[in-house]
């Protein structure tokens, strides 16, 4: 049974102000965030910035973003009805979108 | 421009690049140790779950000869004997470096505990309990890295082409994802360790980072490929429900310990109908189980997702719990219940055997371009024993680091190599079309073609399909890359992923068309059976634009003979 989620997301690059946009996300039970933002950008919008590599064995700890203010894994959050927040995380450098510095301070360039 | 210098740079930051590094500054040379994802995050080693497979003979008496001989049997005849011997013996230093590591591999009663996995004729199989073995090995080799000050690691680099000079490699061009800037890494030694290629498939095991990048960049750098027709699916991937913090590949234990039963959309048991009955004992091999569900499917007789069920609702709560104690309470966090539900499973791209050309000094056939792990071909054949991808991981990368370091030495610095990267550098710089297309739904397009059509059952036609789709995805790609080239530009990456992805997925189309027999994991409906002429490695080349194959002799070596 599909349902649909709204997901809210803050998007812009550090420097710039930041905007929201909104998408309306259909999606089966048990589906994750990560799942939305990318059906987002195979539907609407392939320039949105998220940053993920395992894709959902919660393996990589790079899809660390905010939800409704909450820090989340996006691949291991699910999907609800209704209105979602995204937000990129607040306590470190934004990059573009929900992308943010996440790296060690000695394992960037 | 950002210009760096060093002695070896190693592209990616697994099990393999990790070791390189590694070994390189044991060797008492610098290298810079780059990844487009996080270090140690961002490929297989960190996901895989099961176990790791290496003749210590600590549960039994074993050698490496034994090890060698199961590789080359189930490498069907098409094993590089002298890759498939260096990953066997130099496995046990490589699972034994570890081990002085502290990655904490199982024990009990003063030894390594060691299961024996289909293909092995011995518990011959390490591991670290729960499902831990890829995050611990890949934490322990990190650890170890942090401790060498002559490595400098540098994640969020994106590497894009081996930067060539009278036909050797002088470095890598990259492009920083932060900030869409390129970046040169001047080095007399470069190794390639980015892992496979499974993200081709729309059913895989793979992280984002998994397109081939590796393959394509030796292919335009002139070195060849080999074996690129064998990509191993893995029967019972986790299809749904929606399963989220595990790796996919995770019902394989729960079917070595536990059996479960395999049923078709109507819930009943169907594998006899194709010659093998499993009795809830996993008595199936990988391959037929793999042809058993796809035919079902085809039928009309697949679970709502595409597969078959998986159940093991007969199975007592407490002897599930005795079994996978943690592993149940994260399944309860996803809703599922293995005592009321059946889970869904299908077929998943899961490893590559194909994969760089290399002597057993990892050298490419590219001067001072080396290549390690997954990204290499020929050691597995035509298929590859389970547990043997993580000590090839290993064992080439410590090979690899070793003799980058030596050449490096012999070499001297690469010197400025801005002019020899300028091609690239163009490129990377382009304005993209105002006009492009969907970039993510291209990759998503692809996968399902490769899945569809070039998935783990062949036939001529559905290869031809392919390969003219391929051909015309190729050209609505065109030749600029999308997006602008500013800060974290995914449209651009696309753009990079698809080259790379497109001509891979050709490389593989093409030697599976060719290959008309049924070997491993080929398997071709129209050509069943194995034929004895086809006991040969097809290898594939790219020259101004297009692919060409050659057949070529496999590599034999009597080390069996000599060593009984
Ligand atoms: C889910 C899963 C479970 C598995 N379980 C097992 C198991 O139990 N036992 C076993 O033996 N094998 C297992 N395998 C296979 C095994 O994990 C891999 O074959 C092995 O880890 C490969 O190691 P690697 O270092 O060659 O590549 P990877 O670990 O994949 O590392 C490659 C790295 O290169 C980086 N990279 C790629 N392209 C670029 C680029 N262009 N620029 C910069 N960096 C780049 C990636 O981000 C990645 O970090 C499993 C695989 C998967 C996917
Ligand atoms: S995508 Fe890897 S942890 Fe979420």
């Amino acid at each position: 049974m599909t349902q649909t989620a709204h997901l809210v997301v803050t998007r812009g690059t550090s420097g710039d102000d930041t905007h929201i946009e909104s998408y309306d996300v259909p999606f089966e039970p048990g589906q994750s965030v990560l799942d939305g933002l990318r059906w987002i950008r195979t539907h609407h919008d392939p320039s949105l910035a998220f940053r993920f590599s395992c894709i959902s064995a919660n393996a990589c700890k790079e899809c660390m973003m905010l939800l409704d203010g909450k820090v989340i894994y996006a691949c291991t959050e699910r999907l609800t009805d209704g209105e979602m927040r995204v937000e990129p995380l607040a306590n470190k450098t934004l990059i573009r979108d929900l992308v943010t510095e996440i790296a060690p301070p000695d394992e960037r360039l | 421009m950002r210009q760096i210098e060093t002695d070896v740079v190693v592209i990616g930051a697994g099990g393999a690049g990790m070791a390189a590094a590694i070994a390189a500054s044991e060797a008492g040379k610098r290298s810079i140790l780059i990844d487009r994802s996080l270090i140690g995050r961002g490929g297989a080693t960190v996901m895989a779950q099961m176990t790791v497979a290496a003749a210590v003979g600590e549960q039994t008496e074993d050698h490496w000869t034994h090890h060698l001989k199961d590789t080359l049997a189930a490498g069907r005849g098409l094993c590089d004997e002298r890759l498939a011997r260096l990953l066997c013996e130099e496995g046990v230093t490589a699972i034994r470096k570890l081990q002085e590591w502290k990655v904490g591999w199982a024990a009990e009663d003063g030894h390594l505990k060691q299961v024996q996995a289909p293909g092995h004729d011995r518990p011959r199989c390490v591991y670290v309990d729960f499902l831990n073995t890829g995050p611990a090995v890949s934490k322990t080799l990190r650890t170890q890295v942090i401790r060498h000050d002559r490595i400098r690691r540098v994640g969020d680099l994106y590497a894009l082409d081996i930067v060539l000079r009278d036909g050797a490699a002088v470095g890598v061009l990259c492009v920083h994802l932060h900030t869409g800037e390129p970046v040169l890494i001047s080095a007399p030694a470069t190794i390639i360790a980015t892992g496979g290629l499974t993200r081709l498939y729309r059913r895989n095991s793979a992280s984002l980072n998994m397109s081939g990048d590796g393959y394509a960049m030796a292919l335009r750098a002139g070195a060849s490929l080999i074996d690129m027709e064998f990509v191993q699916f893995f029967p019972i991937g986790h299809l749904a429900p929606r399963l989220i913090g595990m790796d996919p590949i995770m019902w394989d234990p729960f079917r070595y310990k536990l059996g479960g039963r395999l049923l078709n959309g109507n819930r009943e048991e169907f594998t006899q109908n194709y010659g093998v009955a499993d009795g809830g004992r996993y008595q199936i091999t990988r391959d037929q189980a793999t042809y058993a569900i796809t035919k079902e499917v085809e039928a009309g007789r697949g679970s709502p997702a595409g597969g078959a069920y998986l159940s093991f609702e007969h199975v007592p709560e407490a002897e599930l719990r005795k079994a996978f104690g943690p592993i149940i309470d994260k399944l309860a966090k996803n809703g599922i219940d293995l005592t009321k539900t059946a889970v869904e499973v299908a077929p998943i791209a899961h490893y590559h055997m194909g994969g760089v050309r290399v002597g057993v000094d990892m050298e490419t056939e590219v001067p001072n371009l080396y290549c390690a792990g997954e990204a290499v071909g020929g050691a597995n054949g035509a298929n590859r024993l389970s547990g043997n991808a993580i000590t090839e991981a290993l064992a080439f990368g410590f090979v690899a680091g070793r003799n980058a370091a030596a050449r490096a030495a012999d070499t001297g610095p690469a010197g400025d190599i801005a002019a020899d990267a300028a091609e690239g550098l163009a490129l990377l710089q382009a304005d993209g079309p105002t006009d492009a297309p969907n970039s993510a739904a291209l990759v998503t397009a692809l996968q399902a073609l490769m899945q569809d059509y070039v998935g783990p059952f062949r036939t001529a036609e559905k290869l031809a399909h392919a390969l003219a789709e391929l051909r015309r995805m190729k050209a609505e790609l065109g030749d600029t890359p999308y997006g602008s080239g500013g800060t974290y530009d995914s449209e651009r990456l696309d753009w990079f992923d698809l080259r790379t992805m497109l001509v891979i997925a050709e490389a593989v189309t093409l030697s599976a068309q060719a290959r008309t027999e049924s070997r491993g994991a080929h398997q071709r409906e129209d050509h069943p059976g194995l034929e004895a002429a086809w006991e040969v490695n097809q290898v594939i080349r790219l020259a101004e634009g297009t692919l060409s194959l050659e057949r070529l002799p496999v590599i034999r070596e009597t080390v069996l003979e000599a060593a009984s």
